[in-house]
């Protein structure tokens, strides 16, 4: 019981610590620091409540076991890592990528494919993509192939109605300014609609990274060759090492967030000019 | 005798709206020659804006004939015949002041030494030297507008349209930006269309005033200035300035009152 | 004339658009199952003609890709001619499925909205748990369903909440953003007419901040919808595929009874269209009545 007590005043002293620091004037620093306590805090909850109550850990590890037991699989967590996120997420996430975005400046130049294909489109992106993957894995096989086939179909459609919605945000005024200097259709795509719909397309690219590893992890519980994060995931499951499981959830965590923060830091630098960029 | 730049021959514009018809324009017939400059006045809706955006082939009109240098306003449109300047700046945020500048000059194929003689040549003429490599978002509105305008000096055209640019802008900037309108006006000889609300704006700055009224939009009068062509800001109260403007007021009364 | 014409504008090019998708289909259907069908002619030592091919593509039991008419004809087995009550009725597993839909989305939701109000109300939650629910999009929650599930499963908490959880994790977020976002779209403007009224904070919710975020509310509960159904699906998949539209999916996959496949990814695109259109006319009435233009 002392276990469960402890966390809980830690938790409790860390969220007034929370408020205080909260009270003080932003800075780069607090911003870090106040959201890094909560989640120290219920990492501590978390340690406490299961070591306390004598939580049995086929049901939920303490963070502790879990992290003996990530350090200790490094070497096959880095083979699922390669499997599922390099050669299955990334590479159907570029793909996917610049297929919507050639498909979205097809569809603004041509007013057919803008009535034709769009409600299509948005009418595909809201449907769950993920059941495509028991098909995609007897087309293309059970390696990396499939999983990479999967994400291009799930970042597809989001990528291609952001990058349309962008490519239509130019006003009026820089619109008419162009027609009035003659400009050609590849002039005004290049030096307006394209900087302009930057803000949108990176909108879209940081929402299809979580959906590229979400379709690579998923698509792999369909059939995979014996290695993959999915697979492990599975398996393991299977096995009731749990622990193991949490582990490749920290890996995918660790992956998902560096792979949306690139997209984000990125996103800094070239729509550096937006009004939410200049707070 | 100068030969006519701009000219509209019984010019109609009809838009087609869910509560039907609207005349913008109607049998418009107009002739601006070289060098002058010439003022739209008129309440909301007399078509003076849609007037402007057809010469600049932003709009097509239903009926009639307009030419610009002798040749159709799409033609004009493709040869750059002219510069315009909207009521907003429309800089691009993406560039610089320098780089908005040289915009045109790029779509236009000038090369790149000679755009950098442009951009440093025209932002001396707005008085805007040294802020070529700030971002639009870190100037002031006025500062904003004298921008837009030095990018419509940029390029070689002898036509300068502009749709209530100072409109936006406060009483001071914009007596301010008035005096250094007409300066350039003067120095680089163009010929300058010009909407605006303000009488006192039309009759400072102009050669000529088209007065019109809405509904349809038309010209009701055309007056001519005889206000010599260098002037400062103290013109306004001479007894010339105030006779101009009381001609252009009671025909704007004229006009609503014949609703 | 008019009437007609703006219909064929508005319709014409989606028309054409599913047509073209629909001759595509058909064309691969053929390409990708004429393999299949030289084979089985080789095999009888027999030679078939062209459109004899073709023919044959049409109708294979398991086919690498079935016809649009197969399908139809499957979904037509599954729905009318079975009783809604049987193992094998695709309605019975559509509801399976829907059910944990709803709730999770229920749930969802409610947990988006009450995080929202505390986040915008709390400099404290603003700060700690606003960075939380964004990287808590960035785990893959689908990847761990399975887990949930085995681990929900143990402690006896079964069948329909397991796959709610999911559903509910997957639909909180896109309302979380949009509610903080809608809830905090009024303008400066009028947030002072609020205080020169003298109106308590409470007030200034109900009456201003929380009729202002509708549109954004509207927009996410599409999202949510949509999230929720998936996470309905995929909890589906762990428990030895027994019940619902995502173990139709698993069990055709591993007999190989692609026809069974295509038939539930169907009829799962069919359930997660209905539910985002069926939100769509709640946000057309309840807006229009709000006398906000869409």
């Amino acid at each position: 019981m002392t276990w469960v007590f402890s966390a809980l005043i830690t938790w409790i002293v860390l969220w007034l610590i929370n408020i205080q620091l909260a009270k003080i004037e932003a800075n780069r620093f607090i911003n870090l620091l106040v959201p890094a306590l909560f989640g120290f805090s219920i990492l501590i909850l978390w340690e406490g409540f299961v070591r306390g109550f004598n939580v049995s850990p086929i049901l939920l590890p303490p963070p502790s076991a879990i992290a003996v037991r990530f350090s200790g699989s490094l070497s096959i967590l880095w083979i699922d890592f390669v499997q599922t996120f390099i050669k299955g997420a990334l590479s159907g996430y570029v793909i996917g990528c610049i297929a919507a975005f050639i498909t979205a400046v097809a569809v603004d130049k041509s007013n057919f494919l803008k009535r034709g294909l769009l409600p299509v489109g948005n009418f595909v992106a809201a449907l769950p993509i993920i059941g495509m993957a028991p098909i995609l894995v007897m087309w293309f096989g059970f390696d990396w192939h499939s999983k990479a086939a999967v994400v291009v179909v799930m970042v597809f459609f989001p990528m291609l109605v952001n990058t349309v919605a962008g490519l239509n945000a130019k006003d009026n005024i820089q619109h008419d300014l162009m027609k009035t200097y003659g400009a050609s259709y590849w002039q005004n795509l290049l030096k307006l609609s394209l900087p302009a719909a930057m803000p949108f397309i990176f909108n879209g690219l940081k929402i299809c990274t979580t959906l590229a590893l979400i379709g690579a992890i998923v698509s792999e519980f369909f059939g995979s060759p014996t290695r993959g994060m999915g697979f492990r995931i599975s398996t393991e499951v299977g096995r009731l090492s749990l622990d193991m499981v949490w582990a490749e959830i920290t890996v995918a965590a660790l992956a998902g967030s560096a792979f949306y923060g690139l997209m984000a830091l990125i996103e800094k630098g070239v729509t550096f000019w937006h009004p939410s960029q200049r707070k | 005798m100068n030969e006519s730049v701009i000219s509209a021959n019984d010019l109609s514009l009809t838009f087609e709206t869910n509560d039907g018809p609207v005349h913008a324009l109607q049998d418009i017939n107009l002739d601006i020659e070289k060098g002058e400059f010439v003022s739209f006045i008129g309440p909301s809706g007399c078509g003076k804006t849609t007037l402007l955006r057809v010469i600049a082939d932003l709009e097509t009109p239903t009926k009639g004939v307009v030419k610009v240098n002798d040749m159709s306003a799409s033609q004009a449109r493709m040869e750059r015949a002219y510069g315009y300047v909207f009521q907003a700046a429309g800089l691009y945020p993406w560039r610089t002041i320098g780089g908005n500048i040289k915009l045109p000059l790029e779509i236009m194929g000038y090369d790149k030494l000679e755009q950098k003689e442009r951009v440093t040549q025209v932002l001396e003429l707005v008085e805007l030297s040294g802020f070529d490599k700030k971002f639009p978002w870190q100037l002031s509105g006025g500062m904003q507008q004298r921008a837009s305008i030095a990018r419509a000096l940029a390029f070689d055209a002898d036509i300068l349209l502009m749709d209530e640019p100072f409109g936006a802008l406060d009483e001071i900037v914009r007596d301010h930006l008035n005096e250094q309108l007409l300066k350039l006006w003067a120095t680089t000889k163009k010929t300058i269309g010009f909407v605006t609300h303000s009488i006192p704006e039309a009759v400072f700055l102009s050669s000529k005033i088209v007065v019109m009224s809405p509904r349809p939009g038309r010209i009701s009068k055309i007056i001519n200035s005889n206000l010599p062509s260098d002037r400062t800001l103290e013109i306004r109260d001479s007894k010339e300035f105030l006779d101009i403007a009381s001609q252009v007021r009671d025909e704007l009364r004229k006009g609503s009152s014949d609703e | 004339m008019n009437k007609i014409r703006d219909f064929w504008n508005l319709v014409g090019p989606i028309f054409t658009i599913l047509l073209i998708i629909t001759a595509i289909w058909y064309a691969s259907a053929v390409w990708l199952n004429s393999a299949w069908a030289y084979d089985k002619a080789k095999r009888a030592n027999v030679s078939i003609s062209f459109s004899e091919m073709v023919s044959d593509t049409m109708i294979q039991e398991k086919p690498l890709l079935p016809s649009p008419h197969q399908v139809i004809k499957e979904i037509y087995k599954t729905t009318v001619l079975k009783k809604v009550t049987s193992k094998r009725s695709l309605i019975w597993h559509g509801w399976i499925t829907l059910s944990a839909t709803l709730l999770g989305f229920a749930f969802g939701t409610a947990l988006g909205i009450i995080l929202a109000v505390g986040i915008v109300f709390s400099k404290s939650m603003d700060m700690s748990v606003m960075p939380w629910v964004i990287t808590s999009q960035t785990i893959p929650i689908l990847a761990i369903a399975p887990m949930i599930i085995v681990v929900l499963n143990a402690v006896g908490v079964s069948g329909l909440l397991p796959k709610a959880i999911i559903s509910m994790y997957l639909s909180f977020f896109p309302v979380v953003v949009g509610m903080v976002k809608g809830l905090r779209s009024p303008d400066q403007m009028q947030l002072d007419q609020m205080r020169t009224w003298s109106a308590p904070k409470t007030t200034s919710f109900w009456k201003l901040r929380l009729p202002s975020s509708m549109p954004y509310l509207f927009a996410s509960l599409k999202i949510g919808v949509a999230a929720s159904l998936v996470g309905a699906i995929v909890g589906e998949l762990p428990t030895g595929a027994v019940a619902g539209l995502g173990a139709r999916l698993l069990a055709g996959s591993y007999y190989g009874q692609t026809i069974q496949i295509w038939s539930a990814l169907i009829c799962a695109a069919i359930l997660a269209a209905s539910l985002v259109a069926i939100i769509g006319v709640i946000e057309r009435i309840t807006l229009r009545k709000m006398g906000i233009q869409i």
